[in-house]
């Protein structure tokens, strides 16, 4: 128990900082994943390719990696003046986008194809009929897949602690280095992610029951 | 469609392995150590250095000293991470730097050769515990003496006083010392007493922290960091490592004497190394190891230190 | 999207396709622009210049990249073996009938999905436990076994590789015992009854009966599963297991040039070879798992 006390104002920084980076993350994560999705379901060819092409690289990306490549490639390009925080961001956030883009775009199935003929014999065009008509429902339809990728982001955010952002694994690293017993903070850290979990998928149940629709 | 799927994936698998095992396997590449590396330029200026190893050595009352005779090699902990200070050559496994001097000099005194250093890479994490249950014989390695380390392990030394500095970029002419940090990036390993000491307000600097000096160096060339900061032996290292394009400020603001660590309570190996220490201080080995390794940092030798007995 | 009829959008007539080409080669300009623009950053930068790639053209590189490689691969082929060992066991303890190994079955599989794995991974390296077991399990080898003892001891009783492979196995293995025990609950109650009736014992349904129905429909997720093993061995980085990219990290700090440390040439390399390695165990698994390439249960019959 004082492993805590004696640190709180450590764990309440990291845990600060665990739920920054998921928040944010997954706010910009949630915009790309917009985004490819529409280049995949939508009428260009040539953007349905690079749409499943990101998807397919960003898949089969080691997040490791993509931290490296984002740490040491923005600042090469003249970028320096990021934070490793919004480098963070920016790894943490593409690699979500792409599982969000999957969770989307299976959700565009379940809605029945009815309602888009009935947008498009109205006339709407292709980013209205998505936008408008499919991806509201589509998005109530994979509220559960997408909980499960925004929580997986949130324990992915762990990595960031290893690029320079402080965050919980940086606590659990200084702490350890103190000399503090291994599985009393391991147990410490751990509860605060299962806090944190608990609390996303609160959320998404929230959401679940206010935007369900009897039908 | 279905018959043309599998056929034409084992073909790509095929074609990948090929190219996989040309690339690697049909030595195609040049041998040695490619330029720059810094293996190639440490072995250049240490490979005149020999110690003569003294013959029948008393083992005294040392445990560990009679343990190593017995085995006919002598273990000695150090770090792989530190140019020209302690590093491991990533292709080779080739030792070098100024602390690997050191760890030599001390082994030859003790009676044992070069090729008969068992070179055991510890990690800072894990160095109090390798020496206690007797993994390693003695630790060299950047290894600071202080009172909460001797409740745990015995020093020989110290064998050179390091001190917290900064390294900038050649061409910097503003940063003179510690106080002109303000509003600066400097960057530090995360964790490490350099941090926390450049952490403190009256500094004013903008801290970055890494888990290796060389990104730091890294975020010092790109620009990241205007300025890295950590014990002067090791950014000395970084220095001689970049020569040309680094350099050290030269103002230390610590004192961080180094020693080499042993297991508590065994006074026989302690005053064996200390004596090992001031013989090749004496004879000027202390000095042209230093030269053949720090030096190429263009920073002139400072004066052994005297060696605590007792 | 091929083949079948768009339903989104309206099949573009002869004008909405010039159209929608133009869109297409205006975002592939933009897309070309921009990765010129950085390609040009990156010279500026000196990323192109000869001594940043010149280390590739040696042999002592490119034979650590490869040990690199297959440091990796036997990470991997631990952390699979294991894992998949660990969710059979753990998916069983789950479908028992007996509370006192259900609950802490289920417990154990909850706990680990929910915890980051690199936390996990970071916890097992500083365990003095697990240290203590490699080191002991290393002079086991070394005493039992003379020189292949030795040479296993070098190779395979190192605590990072043991850290890392636990904690890859720990959380994948949890994923793949909520696979097995949700294809497991899809196997038709006329199936345990049919087996039952042949007067079959609950351990002998599970492992002849049940198992290889859930594993035979589960396959596709637990390929895909092995894909995301392969990803997380990558975190060995973090406790200086030496895979690949490790392996990249002291290659590139060793060489000096006056643009910094080659990184991001050294990061090209390796990381063409992860995503590469990624890309064709991602492609095996679809492959494994499409359904006419597996036999059809022969029950159906």
């Amino acid at each position: 128990m004082h492993v805590l006390l004696d640190n709180l104002g450590l764990f309440r920084r990291g845990f600060v900082g665990t739920v920054q980076l998921t928040v944010v993350s997954a706010t910009v994560a949630l915009l790309l994943g917009g985004i490819l999705t529409l280049f995949r379901i939508g009428p260009v060819p040539l953007l349905r390719a690079i749409g499943a092409g990101a998807v397919t690289l960003l898949c089969n990306t080691p997040l490791t990696l993509l931290f490296f490549g984002v740490t040491l490639g923005l600042p090469m390009l003249g970028l320096t003046d990021l934070s490793y925080f919004t480098l963070a961001v920016v790894a943490l956030s593409a690699y979500s986008s792409a599982f969000l883009c999957e969770a989307l775009r299976s959700g565009v199935n379940t809605v029945d194809t009815g309602q888009a003929e009935a947008a498009r014999s109205l006339g709407l065009t292709f980013p209205q009929t998505a936008l408008l008509v499919v991806l509201p429902q589509a998005g109530r339809a994979v509220l559960p897949p997408m909980s499960s990728v925004i929580i997986t982001l949130a324990k992915n955010s762990a990595l960031a602690g290893g690029f320079s952002v402080f965050e919980m694994f940086t606590v659990e690293k200084t702490l350890i280095e103190q000399g503090y017993a291994v599985t009393t903070v391991f147990l410490w850290v751990g509860l605060a992610y299962l806090v944190l979990i608990a609390c996303i998928s609160a959320v998404f149940r929230f959401l679940e029951w206010r935007l369900a629709v009897p039908r | 469609m279905a018959a043309s799927g599998f056929p034409r994936f084992s073909a790509l698998v095929t074609a990948v392995c090929a190219l996989l095992i040309s690339g690697s396997l049909a030595g195609c590449g040049k041998e040695g150590s490619p330029p720059g590396s810094v293996t190639l330029l440490t072995e250049q200026r240490t490979a005149g250095l020999r110690y003569s190893v003294a013959p029948r050595v008393p083992v005294g009352d040392s445990g560990a000293l009679a343990r190593a005779k017995a085995r006919g090699s002598i273990r000695v902990g150090v770090k792989s991470d530190h140019p020209f200070l302690g590093f491991e050559d990533p292709m080779t496994g080739r030792r070098g730097g100024f602390d690997i001097e050191i760890a030599t000099m001390v082994a030859a005194r003790l009676g044992f050769e070069r090729a008969d250093i068992d070179w055991q890479t510890v990690p800072p994490q894990g160095r109090e515990t390798a020496i206690a249950q007797g993994d390693i014989d003695y630790y060299v390695a950047a290894y600071t003496i202080n009172e909460e380390r001797k409740k745990h392990v015995s020093f020989a030394g110290p064998y050179y006083v390091a001190g917290q500095d900064l390294l900038v970029k050649k061409e910097n002419r503003d940063i003179r010392g510690p106080d002109d940090l303000t509003g600066k990036g400097v960057c530090t390993v995360a964790g490490s007493t350099p941090y926390e000491r450049i952490s403190r307000p009256r500094y004013g600097a903008d801290v970055i922290s890494h888990d290796s000096y060389a990104q730091c160096v890294q975020d010092l060339v790109t620009g990241v960091a205007e300025a890295v900061t950590g014990d002067d032996a090791i950014l000395k290292g970084y220095a001689a490592q970049n020569r040309g394009r680094l350099r050290v400020v030269g103002k230390t603001f610590s004192k961080e004497p180094y020693g080499v660590g042993l297991a508590r309570g065994d006074g026989g190996l302690r005053d064996a190394i200390s004596e090992a220490l001031t013989h090749h201080m004496r004879t000027g080995d202390w000095r042209r190891a230093y030269k053949a390794t720090l030096g190429r940092s263009g920073e002139p030798p400072p004066r052994p230190p005297e060696v605590q007995r007792g | 999207m091929k083949g079948a009829a768009p339903v989104l959008f309206d099949a573009p007539g002869p004008r909405a396709r010039r159209r929608h080409r133009v869109y297409g080669l205006l975002a592939l300009a933009g897309a070309l622009a921009v990765g010129a623009a950085v390609l040009l950053r990156l010279s500026e930068a000196g990323q192109f210049v000869g001594a940043m790639w010149e280390p590739f053209t040696y042999r002592g590189v490119q034979e650590r990249v490869l040990r690199g490689v297959l440091d990796t691969l036997k990470a991997f082929g631990l952390a699979v073996v294991l894992s998949l060992v660990l969710g059979v066991l753990l998916a069983t303890g789950r479908l028992s009938s007996h509370r006192w190994i259900r609950w802490p079955c289920a417990a154990v599989v909850e706990v680990f999905r929910a915890l980051p794995l690199l936390i996990l991974i970071f916890a097992l390296y500083n365990m003095a436990g697990l240290r203590d077991a490699v080191e002991g399990f290393g002079n086991a080898l070394r005493n039992g076994l003379g020189a292949p003892g030795d040479w296993l001891a070098t190779h395979y009783a190192t605590p990072t590789l043991w850290a890392l492979a636990f904690g890859v196995a720990l959380y994948n293995g949890a994923v793949h015992a909520e696979l097995l025990r949700s294809g497991a609950r899809a196997v038709g109650a006329g199936q345990w009854e049919a087996a039952y009736a042949l007067g079959m014992r609950k351990r002998q349904v599970l492992s002849t009966v049940v198992l290889p129905q859930t594993v035979r429909a589960m396959l596709p997720g637990i390929m895909s599963q092995i894909v995301v093993t392969l990803k997380d061995t990558s975190l060995g980085f973090i406790i200086m297991y030496e895979e690949l990219l490790y392996a990249g990290k002291l290659l590139a700090q060793n060489i000096s040039t006056p643009y910094g440390y080659p990184y991001l040439p050294v990061l090209w390399v390796v990381g063409s070879l992860y995503v590469v390695m990624c890309l064709l165990l991602s492609l095996l698994a679809r492959q494994i798992a499409r359904p006419r390439n597996r036999r059809e249960a022969r029950v159906r019959s």
